[in-house]
């Protein structure tokens, strides 16, 4: 099996996959990161957004072998070296922005990338277009609109 | 999906050399239309050959009056592409258009259009401009290009490598989007460049991309929506699915130009 390296969450890692194993597969099963969530395996969800140098992408439609050399960032790697939540983190824990959670790794992971984008300060109508590839069964997104504008501006200022 | 081996050529030469080597190999550029396909085990390459560590492909260029945008540029890119978005603001929203964000970090054009899915954006594009695709081995006028839907011109072994768009000095887009999926229902790209107008419409066709000739007949006379006033195309030859009825798939064709014309004169 062809060996692949790349860093991720600033951690160099190799292994050795399958060439048709997804990222996916590679960060949950074999580096047991299993923060980055399967919900569709079809692209359509975004459970299973992380960033690839930097950018948001969906770990289910990638190949391991495609990130060779790649920088790699999961929902474990975003909270603070302190220990403490990341802002955007905290503001979903704040303003209830999820139920069962299991959207939830990928919609925060998505939210940065929004404020990469975007900038820190978001009103709804940017949050939800932006938010076209994550789907969340419980929350009706109410709340995880509201949680993306206050963690966009608790940003702000913030050593994110 | 059934396994394969993995290649990353640096050149296209390699690229071309690889496909050459391996029958059943299939280029891989974003990924974002193949490896869904490939889940379904509705394509079994026996090998990728990965375009992303390609030089040379990757970029969005003002050459002359033209815009060229290399095969592996993302679509992401090109929406954000501050030459594109001066030159010819029309084209620069067709990307913008598609999928989602995640979608948009990762797709390409060279993937789009090789891939010529009955309903993707950039197919109206570049019938809608006239655009050349330059493979390496030759140059493909549109009009050539889109042979049927999932079928292009494209011959074994052969790579796209860039698209070249004429400027048009008026361009634009209208979709209306698959909720679900954010394709295009139907799409409809109009321009003028000239006396050259073109009007081409994407996910209304049972055979995919196609112009109309009696709207860009009748806009020949004023390039202004209100030329389109009570013209409509034949639903025989729409595509019909659980979405959309033929007859509602023409009438859309209607509306959209309308709105695609008066965007292009803006
Ligand atoms: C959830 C979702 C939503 C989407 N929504 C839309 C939408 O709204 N509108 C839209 O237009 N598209 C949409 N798409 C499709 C998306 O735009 C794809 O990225 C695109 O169709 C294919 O580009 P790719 O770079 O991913 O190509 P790949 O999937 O890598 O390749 C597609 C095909 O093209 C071939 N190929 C790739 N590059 C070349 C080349 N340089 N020369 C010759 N052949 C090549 C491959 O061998 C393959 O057969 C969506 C996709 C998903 C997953
Ligand atoms: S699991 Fe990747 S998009 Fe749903
Ligand atoms: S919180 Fe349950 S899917 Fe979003």
């Amino acid at each position: 099996m062809p060996a692949v390296s790349m860093t991720v969450n600033g951690k160099a890692v190799s292994g050795n996959v399958e060439e048709r194993t997804l990222l996916v597969q590679f960060l949950r099963e074999q580096l047991r990161l299993t923060g980055t969530h399967v919900g569709c395996d079809t692209s359509q969800c975004g459970a299973c957004v992380i960033h690839l140098d930097g950018v948001s992408a969906k770990s289910c439609t990638l190949l391991a072998l495609q990130c060779e050399g790649a920088n790699i960032t999961t929902i474990e790697g975003v909270a603070l070296s302190d220990g403490k939540l990341h802002p955007m983190q905290e503001a979903f824990r704040e303003h209830h922005g999820l139920q069962c959670g299991y959207c939830t790794p990928g919609m925060i992971m998505a939210a940065l990338d929004i404020v990469r984008r975007n900038g820190n300060d978001l009103d709804e109508h940017t949050i939800r277009e932006q938010l076209d590839g994550n789907i969340c069964r419980c929350t009706g997104y109410h709340n995880i609109v509201k949680a993306i504008a206050a963690g966009a501006k608790n940003m702000k200022g913030a050593a994110a | 999906m059934y396994n394969f081996t993995f290649h990353r050529p640096t050149t296209v030469r390699q690229a071309a050399g690889l496909l050459s080597r391996n029958p059943e190999a299939k280029l891989l550029a974003g990924g974002h239309s193949l490896l869904p396909v490939m889940k379904l085990r509705l394509a079994q390459p026996s090998a990728l050959i990965d375009l992303s560590q390609v030089e040379g492909i990757v970029g969005v260029e003002l050459k002359g009056r033209s815009i060229s945008i290399g095969a592996m540029t993302r679509h992401a890119d090109v929406a954000n592409s501050p030459v594109l978005k001066e030159a010819m603001p029309g084209l620069a929203a067709v990307p913008g258009s598609i999928g989602d964000p995640q979608v948009r970090n990762r797709g390409t054009i060279g993937g789009s259009i090789a891939n010529n899915d009955p309903n993707a954006d950039y197919p109206a594009a570049c019938l809608g401009l006239g655009a050349t695709i330059i493979t390496n081995k030759r140059r493909i006028a549109a009009d050539d290009f889109f042979t049927g839907m999932f079928s292009t011109a494209l011959e074994e072994g052969e790579i796209i490598v860039r698209i070249s768009f004429p400027i048009a000095k008026k361009a634009g887009y209208e979709k209306f989007k698959h909720p679900a999926s954010g394709f295009a229902l139907v799409g409809v790209f109009a321009s003028k460049r000239g006396s050259d107008i073109r009007v081409a419409v994407t996910g209304a066709g049972s055979n995919g991309v196609f112009r109309v000739p009696t709207f860009e007949e009748a806009l020949k006379k004023r390039f202004s929506p209100k030329s389109l006033e009570g013209l409509t195309i034949p639903a025989a030859g729409m595509n019909s699915d659980i979405h959309a009825t033929p007859e509602y798939r023409a009438h859309l064709v209607g509306v959209l130009a309308r709105r695609a014309v008066a965007k292009a004169v803006g």
